[in-house]
């Protein structure tokens, strides 16, 4: 029986996507009371784990914001020039991230149970306005991608699903290629990027948003992915060997923003 | 209306092992691995009450947990009913009343479905680690599910001798 319902599962038009969105449907409220016993919990748990770590973290933030700060002048007057430009241009580009988006707020209501499967359901579904391939973000950066959308439940699949593939780049020197999961359990890795490009540690790396029409990227320009922990090249190799460390704490995610296109095609 | 009071102990561990699951087990990464309570309870209500209600018990809570994270519906339900029928039966005949029993359980059906379900993800198509699978997380998989053994299956014990009706007395003893 488990194997008939493995079969009609994955045969498209198999009749049970229905019954599975009222089975998840009817579970919600069920998951949604779990986790509000369970927060306290977890929140505790997360508080005294940050404790360990806070002293080491505090002196690498101190010296983070110092460097950002310098780089916050200097994006301000590139922000206003950039913005000049394009008006002496008339530049026409693409919807843009933040401003090109509206956001659906929703929480996390259940996560996979196993290693094999990288993909959490949120509390947010088609009747509240999301679609299929909708990005999905938090204010620290790219969480994944709207895979499977039921009425008022979906299915997210995160950065870190061996499935999940995003094209990216270098915030800094502009260098492109495309994240992927990396070795390590919730490490990424910037593959294809090719050995004529540059990379430097500590660069951050954003969603590249390209447009071939009629194709176009799934993800906006310029949501944070994570930064470079590591890049390497051998005489062998065609391409950098970039390791990341994504900016989302996988682990620790609650609430999500779900964007939607103010210009829906 | 007896018949039906196991059944349904039965059926809400299993539900409130799969909810408790989804939602606030798979999220708690200790070691690189996440404790399995599905899979411990599922153990628990096997070795207690046999075969059949551990492979009954293992295709609904595996189909709870695809349900509720909108995976593909069938793939847990296979794993655990092959796990919850191995286990009633071993219970029934190797370890029966052995104090280990739950322990030697858990410690193979955690491997055993962890095996399984990378197969079984191979060949739908998923793209999987067996490295992450395997190595990073079975270790502390079965580490985890070994120590929360003894909790679980205390509970569900606990629970399936709740409000059961004794039997009545089916011989007659002779006096005198």
């Amino acid at each position: 029986m488990a194997g008939a319902l493995v079969l009609l599962s994955i045969v498209p038009g198999g009749g049970l996507h229905g019954v599975q969105s009222t089975g998840a449907a009817v579970l919600r409220p069920f998951e949604v009371g779990a986790e509000r016993v369970a927060a306290p919990f977890r929140d505790a748990y997360n508080w005294f784990a940050g404790l360990v770590h806070a002293k080491s973290e505090n002196a690498r933030l101190r010296t983070q914001v110092d460097k950002y700060r310098q780089l916050a002048i200097q994006s301000k007057n590139a922000v206003q020039e950039n913005s000049d430009l394009k008006r002496q241009l008339r530049f026409v580009g693409s919807p843009e991230f933040p401003s090109g988006f509206n956001y659906i707020a929703t929480e996390i209501v259940s996560r996979a149970p196993s290693e094999f499967q990288q993909q959490v359901t949120i509390a947010a579904g088609s009747v509240n306005g999301v679609r299929l391939d909708d990005p999905v973000v938090t204010p620290d950066g790219l969480v994944g991608l709207v895979t499977k959308v039921a009425h008022n439940e979906s299915q997210v699949s995160l950065v870190t699903d061996p499935a999940s593939k995003v094209s990216a780049m270098d915030n800094v020197t502009r260098a492109t290629g495309i994240v992927g999961v990396g070795q390590g359990r919730g490490t990424l890795i910037l593959d294809r990027v090719s050995k004529s490009q540059s990379i430097n540690p500590d660069d951050l790396i954003v969603t590249q948003g390209w447009r071939v029409p009629p194709l176009k990227s799934l993800y906006p320009h310029g949501i944070p992915i994570g930064y470079v922990t590591g890049a390497s090249q051998n005489d062998l190799d065609l391409y950098w060997n970039v390791q990341l460390h994504p900016n989302v704490d996988f682990g620790s995610l609650q609430n999500v923003l779900v964007l939607v296109p103010k210009k829906r095609h | 209306m007896r018949f039906l009071v196991e059944p349904a102990k039965v059926g809400v561990l299993i539900f409130v092992a799969a909810i408790l699951q989804v939602t606030l087990f798979s999220s708690a990464q200790i070691l690189g691995g996440t404790p399995d309570v599905v899979l411990l309870t599922l153990m628990a209500i096997a070795l207690l009450r046999g075969s059949v209600y551990g492979a009954s018990a293992g295709f609904a809570a595996g189909l709870l947990v695809d349900t509720a994270n909108l995976g593909t519906l069938g793939v847990t339900s296979l794993l655990l009913t092959i796990a919850g029928y191995w286990i009633g039966r071993y219970g029934e005949t190797t370890g029966r009343d052995r104090l280990h029993a739950p322990y030697v359980s858990v410690a193979v059906a955690t491997v055993l479905v962890q095996f399984g379900a990378l197969f079984l993800h191979y060949m739908l198509g998923d793209p999987v680690s067996a490295r992450i699978a395997l190595l990073d997380a079975l270790p502390a998989k079965v580490l985890l599910n070994l120590i929360l053994t003894l909790p679980v299956y205390a509970l569900v014990r606990r629970a399936l001798a709740f409000a059961t009706v004794p039997e009545g007395a089916t011989e007659v003893r002779l006096l005198g």
